[in-house]
């Protein structure tokens, strides 16, 4: 996929639509997620948001019941086209997941385990990676000393900046962030939310939440979705202080949700 | 009607808690206590017979030259064959099963039957072997044919000790490995089975342990009980343990019985080396998430 026909976004999903065997889970979106932003998703339990995310870089389709209609182009190419493997396009759009899963490998093996999958093998060109991703992803002066130590005896927020190192090493464009904090202590998730608005300048962020607040905290763009709708997608500052859809106001001021 | 719990109802609660305890140490006891006479049994008997002599020797007419060694060996190369042909069968099956067949009725029908297989009598083995190695594939009574026909009849376990070590497997592993754009196989090979190596080799070993013991599908497919040779190639005669051993029981004098005594303390060492390397491998790698 060549990168030179670089559009002001990075996604744009058009008429999208998405089933779980007859369950209809995402009803006609049409949405445009920028560049070097962060692009909030909101909305309750089960309304798609995840869903929605996990469709942007197909992991969705491990599900087996799973079909879709409409479009989803990432920097203009259609990721649903025959010719697309997904495997390049998970290259380029990395995911981290709600709950850390660091594979139970030394720390160093985690963050080198995508380059090395993408044939990397030379020792020095792996170190390299290891130490800008640890770098990137604020937690390399925290571990340096132990880089060989089994990844599972951090500690949970830790580990979630391991989990987000693991996936800056295979250098993405985008990053997918499915409630990244909702498992951890409130330290824990400053840390992170910190180090998100940071990741901000080198890559796009997708993320979804179930936390208001911290979506108005981190986010540029929030999209709230409802029963697999999207009801309102505008700039953070507005979508919280003006909101234009009265079921907006009504969830974000708390009256159900 | 008063539902405050009183003290004489909690007392009947106690006693039947500690009913239930004595109950079960009981039925605990029974298996130990049979156990232990078994072994006492045994080694009251055989040890005597035990020597460096009765490892190294052929089985003879006379008792003081009778030994194990061709049984031994007969064993150690059958199992030799039969662990490659069934661990790769059942893990590569177990493989498919859990991580690429669609999960329909087929594949549920195909896991019910590879359960029952699980359950099949080994002498019916014995006759599978006996038609489709001995006869149709003209294989003989060789030690081939015996070392496929006992992987038929470990096959199923093994599968199925795979499957339930691949299934415990997060899923989270797994799609962290996707995510980031390793295909199926690279996360399967990484990923997959590191994680669930232990719980696949124990499973394997305690299933090879059951085969060193079979005597029945290999008297059928032609194991030779008394035999003057260690086998050179796939195709030569062979013995078991077992069946050395059960071919002295059935000898009239009653010395053969101390002999026979001491065939079982060989091979029930064997045994519990096996069992011991299971155990040490899944202390080892403990699971680890």
């Amino acid at each position: 996929m060549t990168t030179n026909t670089l559009s002001k976004h990075v996604f744009s999903i058009e008429d999208f639509n998405l089933w779980y065997g007859n369950d209809q889970a995402i009803h006609q979106i049409n949405m445009e997620i920028p560049r070097n932003e962060i692009t909030a998703v909101i909305g309750p339990s089960g309304c798609g948001k995840s869903t929605l995310l996990k469709t942007l870089n197909r992991m969705i389709e491990t599900i087996p019941s799973v079909h879709t209609s409409g479009s989803i182009k990432y920097n203009n190419q259609e990721i649903f086209a025959k010719k697309q493997l997904v495997e390049e396009l998970r290259t380029h759009v990395g995911m981290v997941f709600q709950k850390p899963n660091p594979f139970p490998k030394s720390i160093y093996e985690n963050v080198a385990y995508g380059p090395k999958i993408h044939g990397i093998k030379k020792k020095k060109v792996l170190d390299e990676i290891v130490e800008k991703s640890l770098r990137g992803a604020a937690i390399w002066d925290e571990v340096k000393d132990r880089l060989n130590q089994n990844a599972y005896g951090l500690s949970g927020g830790q580990q979630q900046r391991i989990c987000i190192a693991r996936c800056l090493a295979i250098e993405p464009d985008v990053i997918l962030m499915d409630e990244p904090t909702s498992a951890l202590d409130p330290i824990s998730t400053l840390k992170i939310e910190e180090l998100i608005k940071e990741l901000k300048n080198d890559y796009t962020i997708v993320i979804v939440t179930h936390n208001m607040q911290q979506a108005a905290r981190i986010s540029d763009k929030t999209a709230f979705m409802l029963n697999g709708e999207l009801v309102e997608f505008s700039d953070t500052d507005q979508l919280f202080s003006n909101p234009k859809d009265k079921r907006t106001e009504d969830y974000i001021t708390g009256r159900f949700g | 009607m008063s539902t405050k719990v009183n003290s004489a109802q909690i007392k009947g609660r106690v006693v039947r808690n500690k009913a239930f305890k004595s109950l079960f140490i009981a039925a605990t006891s029974i298996a130990l206590i049979f156990l232990a006479l078994l072994i006492y049994r045994i080694l009251s008997q055989g040890i005597d017979y035990l020597s460096i002599d009765f490892l190294r020797n052929y089985p003879a007419p006379y008792i003081e030259e009778a030994g194990i060694f061709a049984g031994l060996m007969g064993s150690i190369f059958l199992i030799s064959i039969t662990a490659p042909v069934s661990i790769i069968l059942g893990v590569s099956t177990a493989l498919y099963l859990e991580e690429y067949a669609k999960q329909n009725r087929f594949t549920r029908f195909i896991q019910v039957n590879v359960q029952n297989l699980a359950g099949v009598p080994s002498i019916v083995f014995g006759l599978l072997g006996l038609t489709f190695f001995v006869y149709i594939l003209e294989l003989g009574y060789s030690l081939i044919a015996g070392a496929l026909t006992m992987s038929l009849l470990v096959l199923p376990v093994i599968v199925v000790a795979s499957q339930e070590a691949i299934r415990s497997v997060p899923k989270e592993l797994r799609e962290a490995s996707i995510g980031m754009g390793a295909t199926k196989w690279q996360t399967i090979w990484r990923i997959v089975l590191p994680a669930s190596i232990p719980g696949i080799l124990t499973g394997s070993i305690l299933a090879l342990s059951r085969a060193i013991g079979e005597t029945a599908p290999l008297i059928i497919v032609g194991a030779a009980a008394a035999i003057y040779t260690i086998p050179d190639s796939f195709f030569s005669k062979y013995t078991v343990m077992p069946i050395q051993i059960w071919s002295w029981t059935s000898r009239p004098q009653e010395e053969w019985q101390y002999v026979a005594a001491a065939g079982i303390i060989v091979l029930l060492i064997i045994l519990l080396c096996m069992n011991a390397i299971a155990v040490w491998i899944r202390n080892k790698f403990q699971n680890r998430f």
